[in-house]
């Protein structure tokens, strides 16, 4: 095995083995942490399959936005010391049975299933395909496979979000109460 | 890369896909659920990352739609957070099953 491929494990148990932490652990704050390492786990799987914008992309935006609102969030809203109810026992059991179900099921049809061979670039070549520049450049290409318009209609989703929360999250006034 | 083969990427990014389904059905802390949907998000994002690099790495689609799903959750995670603030402030709780009645 080589010194890649000992690499993706290591990152995959990391992923996965905070991933369950971050929906078992009992106390909200520890989970959000657990959530965290989860998040920067899969921004190094980005980088070692070389996209290194993605990665960056990853760690801009979940780890240094999403997970600090999270914790913020947590914050405003409860003693973060505190303990999470315990799941119910009936629902635990079927949640788990749920799952290993639908996992065993996709895992099974993955195995079976014969994917076309890998593409004709080499590693160099298609690094260099998806470099900043490359990106960029198709992002707001206006041509063929240009991605302009959906890149408009993002920001005018960010902007309706941006305003939503403010509308959402506002005090009403003390007249009108 | 080229020595791990893309099921094996696939694999774990179902087993995150099923961790995060699980924490959607136990967890009652509408912060915690969210969570859940953000692990079930990034699932999907490997899924476009390797089957970019894996199948067709001369092009870039793979990118662009992981870039967008990232905006949109960003965005709803927002909204999401918002809501969750609001919700307090009637309720004093954020436990699901403590929301059962949607208008004053």
């Amino acid at each position: 095995m080589s010194a890649s491929a000992v690499v993706f494990y290591i990152l995959s148990a990391l992923i996965l083995v905070s991933a369950l932490l971050a929906v078992t652990s009992g106390k909200i704050f520890r989970s959000a942490i657990w959530l965290l390492f989860s998040l920067t786990g899969i921004a190094g799987l980005y980088f070692w399959l070389q996209m290194e914008f993605v990665a960056a992309v990853q760690i801009v935006v979940y780890v240094g936005g999403i997970v600090v609102l999270i914790i913020f969030s947590i914050f405003l809203t409860q003693q973060s010391g505190k303990d999470l109810p315990a799941p119910l026992r009936g629902r635990a059991l079927f949640s788990i049975l749920a799952a290993i179900a639908g996992f065993v099921l996709t895992a099974a049809l993955l195995r079976g299933y014969a994917f076309p061979a890998a593409g004709h670039l080499a590693g160099a070549e298609a690094a260099d395909n998806a470099s900043i520049g490359n990106i960029g450049a198709q992002l707001l290409s206006t041509k063929e496979h240009g991605y302009v318009l959906p890149f408009e209609v993002i920001s005018i989703l960010l902007l309706a979000a941006m305003i939503g929360c403010i509308v959402i999250a506002m005090k009403t006034k003390p007249e009108t109460k | 890369m080229n020595q791990v083969p893309l099921t094996h990427i696939l694999i774990v990014s179902t087993a995150l896909f099923f961790i995060g389904m699980y924490g959607l059905f136990t967890r009652r802390n509408l912060i915690t659920m969210l969570m859940s949907i953000e692990l079930i998000l990034n699932s999907v994002n490997i899924n476009f990352i390797a089957f970019n690099r894996y199948l067709y790495p001369q092009r870039l689609e793979g990118v662009f739609f992981t870039l967008f799903i990232i905006a949109i959750a960003a965005a709803e995670a927002a909204v999401a957070i918002a809501i969750i603030i609001n919700l307090y402030r009637n309720f004093h709780s954020i436990d699901v099953e403590t929301a059962d009645e949607m208008k004053f």
